[in-house]
């Protein structure tokens, strides 16, 4: 039971920086496909960041570095976006998915490229980061306390914040609802979009990070994050857009997710007799169930995915 | 009058042509770069090897053996193509394309192995799965308002559970690939019309190679010529002024999707009822296959038949990534290359919009001139 509840948060959490993420982006008005890909370079970097660590120095260490690197990692790498959606005014889809694809065949090259360095038979696209990974939790009774579920709860509260109750924010949104109009009242549109897409580079980055680092100790890169970047984007669809009903929605999602890491150890579930793979594929049959329900009256911002054009009106 | 000519830029074919090879020309550049800084030593010899492919074989017969190979990959990869560009016609973005064509993989697969099924009927069920695959989307985006992509990102992760699900009743005892369709029916191997003659006796070669080009015209004429053609293009362009002429946007939309999964699964059974791959059930990544026909379609310049050719690039590169030394430089740089190319592709319409208004205002400088 313990045990499902670690997961379910670790998996929130995830879903929750991400999801946030993707929220910042679309609410200044640009639709991050991308995020999959940002969550892979955040993974690849802080991966290299704990495998570079190792044992040297403890949480306090590798904690602030781990969470610096994978979310700078994120924001460099969600300059691609920025550059194609808003200065060169891209199909932002198209862009989103070139970056998902070139994220992963970039991680692969660059672990695989290390991995021979290091040991000319070793081709794999796998990065272990065992010890580095002890650093991040700490056991609070039988529950591994997660430095991550920490994080994602303050950055939760900072994210309200930035978005209702500063003038920043506000603006951010403005840009995403009519541009034109934003505008018209002196609010740089571009320069606002931009800091919506970074933003969501650096919640994505982390995101990448803590996802790989939850429940095993290597990651092979060749398999990517496993759609966890649009299963944010559905937990940001069924959260309406707004930061706490993002938090309650990736809980939801991150219960199903936890469900496959956790159910052999329930003895009314083991006795149904289902194969692991239903319990894997539930986070994506649950999504596509809620989005049916939710999309129809959708709070999107009115102009998120069109490139701002002055001369409209 | 001088104004009555065009002048080359406003040639919308050659603009298209232009910006293609504008794209591999900076997607190779920068695979280039890639390979110098992990090896400077042997960069030049690897880029080489991957823009030669089979013709690093010296010997003819050899070379040609592995033409045929490259062939037969490019097959299913122009039916992903076809099935986004397609969708991409009606204004939707098909991602899920991947997802249609596992699921097409499996039942051609389940069909051929488990059924005992001969091969036309193994086809049509891979065209079905990919078609229901295809509604599904559909029907959630015309009724629920679903982001397509969305939706499509998510069946191609149940997609490849339940296809690995599925298929583990028939892999190998020893191994976690699908037994070999050779061993256990034959007859549900696509018929090759004395092809493999032509490739060194390549006996992958199949009528999935001629007949996917074949259906990459069919659809150009669908597209160009026919009255659902146009309607899916009206549809894509504006769907509200579509719906007011008294265009069925929802059925048409779900119809583009249905057909869009039909290629994307017929794509499947061109490869895997070619026998020339068996199906991993412990895949636990979704082939890149449908995600390459991304790259393919976006090159061919939303055409079908340019996709035709951008497919056999794609596939020409991913192929020759693999002759590579495995040891030096991972295979995947081909990959690289091709996510490189959608990349910039994204910046094409930009670029036809610049050099269509240098131009127009060199026109416009000239006529300037003379009149005074």
């Amino acid at each position: 039971m313990i045990l499902l509840l670690q997961y379910t948060l670790i998996f929130a959490s995830v879903l929750m920086l991400v999801a946030l993420g993707g929220c910042f982006s679309e609410h200044s008005g640009v639709i991050n496909l991308g995020l999959e890909g940002i969550m892979v370079m955040g993974a690849l970097g802080g991966a290299l960041t704990m495998k570079t660590l190792g044992d040297t120095g403890g949480a306090a260490l590798i904690v602030p570095a781990v969470v610096l690197v994978s979310s700078l990692a994120g924001v460099v790498y969600s300059v691609l976006l920025g550059v194609a959606s808003i200065n060169f005014r891209a199909d932002q889809t198209l862009v989103g998915t070139a970056m998902n694809m070139l994220a992963a065949a970039l991680a692969t090259v660059i672990v695989k490229s290390i991995n021979m360095a290091e040991n000319p038979d070793n081709v794999s696209s796998t990065i272990q980061y065992m010890s580095g990974k002890k650093a991040l939790t700490a056991n609070i009774g039988r529950f591994q306390f997660n430095w991550f579920m920490l994080i994602a709860v303050i950055l939760l509260i900072l994210s309200y914040v930035i978005l209702y109750k500063t003038r920043f924010g506000l603006r951010l949104m403005a840009c995403g609802e009519h541009p034109q109009a934003a505008d018209s009242v002196g609010i740089n549109v571009a320069k606002m979009r931009w800091a919506g897409v970074l933003i969501s580079g650096f919640l994505g980055g982390l995101g990448g990070i803590v996802y790989i680092t939850a429940g095993v100790s290597e990651w092979k890169f060749e398999t990517g994050v496993a759609g966890f970047g649009f299963l944010a984007l559905a937990v940001m669809i069924f959260g309406q857009w707004k930061p706490v009903n993002i938090a309650l929605a990736a809980l939801l999602f991150g219960f199903f997710r936890a469900l496959s890491n956790v159910y052999s150890g329930f003895d009314f579930l083991k006795q149904l007799h289902l194969p692991g793979t239903i319990y894997n594929m539930m986070p994506y049959i649950i999504s596509l169930i809620v989005l049916a329900f939710t999309s129809r009256n959708s709070r999107a911002p009115k102009a998120e995915g069109i490139p701002y054009d002055k001369s409209e009106r | 009058m001088e104004t009555g000519k065009k002048s080359i830029l406003e040639n919308e074919g050659f603009l298209a042509i232009l910006s293609a090879l504008l794209c591999i020309a900076a997607g190779l550049l920068v695979g280039y770069i890639v390979l110098l800084i992990i090896n400077p030593a042997g960069g030049t010899e690897a880029i080489i090897t991957i823009l030669k492919n089979y013709m690093t074989y010296p010997s003819k017969p050899a070379a040609l053996k592995y033409l045929g190979s490259t062939l037969v990959k490019t097959a299913p990869l122009l039916m992903c193509a076809l099935s986004i560009q397609f969708c991409y016609q009606a204004g939707l973005f098909n991602i899920g394309a991947a997802g249609q064509y596992v699921a097409g993989a499996g039942a051609a697969l389940y069909g051929a192995l488990a059924l005992g099924l001969p091969w036309y009927v193994c086809t049509l069920m891979a065209m079905a799965a990919g078609a229901l695959f295809g509604c599904i989307v559909g029907f959630l985006k015309a009724y629920c308002n679903v982001n397509e992509v969305i939706s499509g990102i998510m069946l191609n992760w149940i997609g490849l559970y339940l296809v690995n699900m599925l298929l583990s009743g028939v892999k190998e005892v020893a191994s976690p690939y699908t037994i070999t369709i050779n061993s256990t029916n034959p007859s549900a191997l696509l018929p090759s019309l004395g092809l493999e003659a032509l490739f060194s006796n390549n006996k992958y070669v199949t009528i999935a190679v001629p007949l996917s080009v074949l259906i990459a015209i069919l659809l150009w004429i669908l597209l160009n010529k026919t009255v659902f053609g146009y309607e899916i293009t009206a549809t894509g362009l504006n769907k509200d002024a579509a719906r007011y002429c008294g265009m069925r946007e929802k059925k048409n939309l779900i119809l583009t999707l249905i057909i869009g999964g039909m290629l994307a699964g017929l794509g499947a059974a061109f490869l895997y009822l070619s026998g020339y791959e068996q199906w991993q059930t412990t895949a636990s990544s979704v082939p890149v296959m449908g995600f390459n026909g991304i790259a393919a379609t976006f090159l061919g310049g939303l055409n079908p038949i340019g996709t035709i050719f951008s497919s056999y690039f794609i596939q020409h590169i991913t192929s020759g990534g693999s002759y590579l030394d495995k040891g030096v430089y991972p295979s995947q740089i081909s990959d690289l290359i091709s996510a490189i190319i959608i990349y910039l592709c994204s910046f094409v319409l930009f670029f036809k919009t610049f050099i269509r208004g240098r131009a127009a205002a060199r026109k416009e400088r000239t006529r300037e001139v003379k009149a005074s």
